[in-house]
């Protein structure tokens, strides 16, 4: 009874915080308002971590909390299910939550929304809570969609700027693609198990798996009917995880708050999905053909969303397209059912993409707010706390041995080499040269912030600056960390961003660094403690199931593991380390030693670089054939349909034959006596003839 | 509580309310008027309180009988009664009448009196149709209420009210002929009888039953309003006052589909049967068309006013997959529905009595003026686009579910309005209200009054408890539901 109070209690915490800082936000100091949710945060933490302990004694727990609506033979509740899976989840939201609040102190400093921040990211940890701790899929899709609105609120914060808006409607409809599958899933489920709690479902599942098929498209084959199922699961889990061609909102979220940008669309958020798919693993397990599709669409976006990443200026993007990628990389992992290995990367990159987001954050406020990594260089003896830890984060992101990053990236690239699914060959081949690619990239990201000529500061700059106008707009909005710094130097820095000429960065204050720190501590050591356990013991024992006959990834893996020591040791031998290393020594060629290399590249390869440019001109075609179609459709019908058809020829068609027979009928009505006298002597004449005749 | 009439209190109280207040007469009298408007309407409500209180949820029996001869010679009766279908609308209709009553307080200031009274007078004679269990006495007050909508839109309505009245009344009056022509049939079947429950009961072949069908739906798909004969309602709302938009949307269009519950589907279930792929046709054109339109709309009346249209294809296409599911989440999306565009419009409402425009172009950055609004618009937009832990989500995902049992590809279809639902709504959220201070009129506005904020605070208080524990409103339902399905199920012909 004690314990579920204290289930109870971690996402009730945050909710009461949010909700204090939220509907009295106008009226509370700022000092409370992120003292409340702080406290909420913290609470939720330490909550968790006891939760933590009492499962790892053993103790899961599966129970309603109350009866949400009943109707026919359905019962849907809100209820918790406490397992290994759940507590993994609950340690990395609320941890690195705590981290991003403690943060935004810093980094929202001078915001006139300061209070309202706080109030929805910790209504987020909430619904994030909310969504991990569920034990059906009704309140699964209730997180699901709380933690959509939250994202969408956060990514348009700054609700003046026209990108951000824009942003932020672009990335609920892009969600709302992936949840109208969900949903469907969903009904299936229903339809088929006739409950939505997952352990019945479960149970079930084998069961039914086997002797039922779905005649989708008319009477033929017919689909598996946990094919359908999972598939449809999976279409949420990409607009949520953001898996191409459901992509294109992450990148355009970055308008958002960076603090956001980490924990909502970095460490927690986006790896819903994956979470979600780990915990459907009893049902994927059921269907090689839901599971090609997964791989398919896991390593299309580890590989092609890596290439990205190399041609971005802005310092977030490049970092968002880093987080498609790696997200890419986690599916590619539920894929070959190592469903494990890929929570374990979702916890390890929720460190280290955080700090590096976050970092990344560090570094803006230091540039006052110019996130053009061309405008950088040479950063880290200006902010050495930031450069350390950027660099903890890259490495770890690389896969350097002894890094978590190594230990759960390594595990993925190995168990996908095992799987023998269709599929499994292009993933290979893509996570592999993913790794080359990421190491690139992030290096390419490193040298130019931290390394090499100091570019800030230059007048020359300015032009940059208008051609990256659009994130300038209404900076007032604009969080600055270091307000005292800022108002010294340039009262009107509000109206430009980056550094005045002669103008150095410097170190944020203690709130940025500090979580800095903390999140690089487990960058570096959550993934040599954690394999082991996590991978090849029976941490997940219970909360994740494989079916080692038809999917021996995990167990094949497990002979391969000589402990994470000789795991990391033995990397050198491997070409996944050389891969990386080789991506580390070309970006330190391109861009410290010869950086008219990657010019003349550019030139070169004209074509291929517009494409990238583009991002493979997903964002025209949506804009042209969705948005566009679905304006032009809704004018058709509109004017054609409704005004033209119904109102114009059927409404206003029978008006006018009504007033056409009033106008001839009217032509009788002529108030003239005597033609009423003719007429009537003719009826007389008529009805007389035919009384006559009658006989 | 026995023996209390309570019916007849939920509908007298608010006439003979509504007679007071027109008896205080000229505009010198408004604050009285508005005064006893809103005691008449809180009266209203009080009195209806006691039919959810002592509401047995273990009976499908209509509860809180008055049964008094009316016209002998034709046998028809003054009976009343609710089940768990008409309930709750009985409540909800007493609810909105507070509501819009508040809603004008301030906004309406010619002819005050007439217009409260208008609303109190149309109050009672809508739970008057929600209590109705014989024939010709629901008729009369199904014609009844269209009389004070008519006036409320033909005399406080915009520039184009008279054609607006006219187009609502000519449409309404096209269905209700065939609706009457189908009560005399059935009077003449039965023997003389226009008690509802009896038609209900009576064997009818599979011809009248066809016939009398869709009757029904012409009468009914007229005031849902169902595709293709829904063009009366963006007009009616355009150029209605908001009090008036939010009745009529909020209780008016529920007339039709309680139509269906009440007349249709039990009086001529082979026929509901056999021509409920028909309904469940149309209901997915009025989602996915209607969905579009509105995403093409430039006035935001008429936008909300094509999303009930599509809300409420999601109404009747729950009642025809013919399980509880669906039935039930129809009912909760009607409930919901009554708040959450009872919202929508009074929001559009608050806009309107500022900048006196709806068009969605004349504005931008509202909420840089009106935070306090801009946040209840948020709440209110996002129940309309359905999300989790608002009232506009529970019904949805009862019909969609239900629906995907019934067949996949028309849950598919339904469905469709997760994403299209969500674009026209945020869409217009996103012009209206994000982005920088637009013009000089957005600029002036000022925020909502403390009068404005209750009324938000009620609508919120609807839409996020229902939203967050459906339960009460469900489980009053089910006894009802699951007898009327159990008698749908059963045929009629002999």
């Amino acid at each position: 009874m004690e314990m579920q109070k204290l289930y109870l209690l971690v996402p009730l915490a945050p909710l009461v915080g949010a909700a204090i800082a939220g509907l009295f936000c106008r009226v509370i100091p700022r000092w409370l308002a992120h003292t409340v949710t702080i406290a909420g945060v913290a609470v939720a933490c330490l909550a968790s971590y006891v939760i933590f302990k009492d499962v790892m004694a053993g103790n899961t727990y599966n129970g309603p909390v109350y009866q949400w609506l009943t109707s026919g033979d359905y019962h849907f509740e809100v209820g918790f299910l406490i397992d290994q899976l759940t507590v993994t989840m609950m340690l990395v939201v609320t941890s690195v939550s705590l981290m991003v609040h403690i943060y935004t102190i810093g980094y929202m400093q001078d915001d006139p929304g300061y209070n309202r921040f706080f109030s929805y990211i910790s209504l987020f940890t909430f619904s994030m809570l909310m969504l991990v701790m569920s034990n059906n899929f009704m309140q699964l899709f209730f997180g699901w969609e709380a933690v959509g609105l939250v994202s969408y609120l956060l990514i348009g914060f700054w609700y003046t700027r026209p990108t951000a808006i824009f942003a932020n409607l672009k990335a609920f409809l892009v969600n709302r693609v992936g949840d109208f599958g969900f949903i469907l899933g969903i009904g299936l489920v229903l339809a088929h198990f006739g409950t939505l709690d997952y352990a019945a479902v479960f149970a079930k599942a084998p069961e039914l798996a086997g002797n039922t098929t779905l005649a989708l498209f008319g009477e033929g084959e017919g689909v598996a009917l946990m094919t359908a199922i999972c598939i449809l699961l999976f279409i949420g889990a990409m607009g949520k995880s953001a898996q191409v061609p459901l992509h294109v909102w992450l990148p355009d979220s970055m308008e958002g708050p960076t603090p956001i940008s980490a924990l909502i669309h970095a460490a927690t958020m986006v790896t819903a999905g994956i979470f979600m798919v780990a915990r459907m693993s009893p049902l994927f397990e059921l269907s090689n053909t839901a599971l090609s599709f997964v791989i398919v669409i896991g390593s299309i976006t580890a590989l092609f969303m890596g290439f990205l990443g190399i041609i971005q200026n802005d310092i977030k993007r490049v970092v968002a397209y880093s987080t498609l990628s790696q997200l890419g990389y986690m599916t590619v992992a539920l894929g070959v059912s190592a469903y494990s290995v890929a929570i374990f990367h979702l916890m390890t990159h929720a460190f280290f993409k955080a700090l590096l987001f976050l970092g990344a954050g560090s570094v803006i406020i230091g540039m006052h707010h110019d996130q053009d990594i061309r405008n950088m260089g040479g950063l880290r003896k200006y902010m050495p706390i930031t450069w350390i830890t950027s660099l903890v984060g890259s490495l770890a992101l690389i896969g350097t041995p002894f890094f978590s990053g190594f230990y759960s990236k390594d595990s993925i690239i190995e168990s996908v080499a095992l799987s023998h699914l269709p599929g499994a060959g292009f993933a290979y081949f893509s996570v592999m040269a993913g790794v080359f690619v990421t190491a690139f990239y992030s290096f390419r990201m490193y040298f130019l912030v931290f390394h090499g000529e100091e570019r800030f500061g230059k007048a020359a700059d300015h032009d940059a600056h208008a051609a990256h106008a659009r994130t300038d707009a209404h900076d007032d909005h604009s969080a600055h960390g270091d307000a005292a710094a800022h108002h010294a130097d340039d009262t009107h820095a509000e109206e430009h961003h980056g550094l005045a000429p002669g103008q150095k960065p410097h170190e944020t204050p203690w709130v940025v660094t500090l979580p800095l720190v903390m999140l690089a501590i487990p960058s570096v050591i959550i993934g040599y403690i954690g394999i082991e356990p996590m991978l090849f013991g029976d941490f997940f024992k219970g909360a994740i199931f494989v079916d080692t006959e038809a999917h021996p990834v995990m167990e094949e893996l497990a002979h391969h593991f000589h402990g994470a020591f000789a795991m990391a040791t033995h990397a050198v031998t491997t070409a996944v380390f050389w891969l990386a290393l080789l991506g580390v020594a070309l970006s330190w060629f391109f861009y410290m030693k010869r950086p008219d290399i990657p010019a003349a590249i550019k030139s070169r390869c004209g074509p291929l670089y517009t494409l990238l440019e583009n991002k493979y001109y997903f964002d025209k075609f949506n804009d042209v054939v969705f948005a566009g179609g679905a304006r032009l459709l809704g004018r058709g019908l509109w004017k054609g349909g409704d005004a033209g058809l119904i109102d114009g020829i059927i409404v206003n068609g029978s008006v006018g034959l009504v007033r056409w027979f009033a106008a001839v009928a009217r032509l009788f009505q002529s108030g003239h006596i005597y033609h009423y006298a003719f007429t009537m002597i003719i009826g007389v004449f008529v009805l007389m003839t035919l009384w006559v005749t009658r006989a | 509580m026995s023996g209390t009439p309570l019916l007849s209190l939920a509908i007298w109280v608010p006439i003979l309310a509504g007679f007071v207040v027109l008896a205080t007469g000229s505009d010198r009298n408004a604050p009285l008027a508005r005064m006893l408007s809103l005691i008449g309407a809180l009266a209203g409500l009080l009195v209806t309180i006691p039919l959810y209180t002592g509401f047995d949820l273990h009976t499908p029996a209509m509860q809180f009988v008055e049964l008094k001869s009316w016209i002998p010679r034709f046998n028809v009766n003054y009976h009343l009664g609710v089940d768990g279908i008409s309930m709750l609308f009985v409540i909800l209709n007493s609810f909105i009448t507070v509501t819009v009553v508040l809603a004008g307080w301030k906004v309406i200031d010619s002819k005050v009196a007439q217009y409260n009274a208008g609303f109190l007078i149309m109050s009672g004679l809508l739970n008057g149709i929600f209590s109705s269990l014989d024939g010709l006495l629901f008729y009369v007050f199904f014609e009844a209420s269209l009389i004070p909508l008519y006036l409320i839109i033909g005399i406080w309505g915009g520039a184009r009210r008279v054609y607006a009245a006219f187009k609502f009344f000519l449409f309404t009056l096209l269905g209700s002929l065939l609706f009457l022509i189908a009560l005399l049939y059935l009077f003449v079947q039965s023997g003389g009888s226009f008690s509802i429950l009896d038609w209900q009961q009576m064997p009818l072949g599979m011809a009248p039953q066809t016939w009398l069908f869709l009757a029904f739906l012409v009468a009914f798909a007229v005031k849902v309003p169902m595709w293709p004969v829904h063009t009366w309602l963006p007009d009616a709302h355009v150029e209605a006052p908001t009090g008036g938009s939010i009745v009529l949307a909020a209780i008016a269009l529920k007339l039709g589909a309680y139509g269906f519950l009440r007349f249709s589907l039990p009086i001529a279930p082979d026929a509901a049967h056999q021509l409920g792929g028909l309904v469940i046709g149309l209901s997915l054109i009025a989602i996915i068309y209607i969905g579009f339109v509105a995403l093409a709309q430039e006035d935001m009346k008429k936008l909300v006013a094509y999303s009930s249209i599509a809300h409420m294809g999601f109404v009747t296409l729950g009642f025809f997959v013919f399980s509880a599911l669906g039935i039930e989440g129809a009912l909760v999306q009607m409930i919901s529905h009554g708040f959450v565009s009872g919202a929508m419009f009074f929001s559009i409402g608050v806009m309107y009595d500022r900048a006196h425009s709806r068009q969605i172009a004349d504005y931008g950055g509202v909420v840089n003026t009106m935070p306090k609004f801009a946040a209840f618009f948020m709440l209110f937009a996002m129940a309309n686009a359905g999300l989790p832990a608002t009232s506009g989500f529970v019904g949805e995902f009862m019909v969609i579910l239900a629906a995907v049992e019934y067949n996949f590809w028309v849950a598919f279809a339904a469905a469709s309005t997760m994403i299209v639902g969500a674009a026209y709504t945020l869409w217009m959220y996103k012009r209206v209200v994000f982005g920088a201070v637009a013009n000089h009129h957005v600029a002036e506005l000022t925020d909502i009054t403390g009068r404005e904020f209750f009324i938000f605070l009620l609508f919120a208080a609807g839409a996020l408890g229902m939203g967050l524990y459906p339960q009460p409103f469900t489980e009053v339902m089910h006894s009802s539901v699951n007898e009327l399905l159990r008698h749908v199920a059963l045929s009629k012909i002999q």
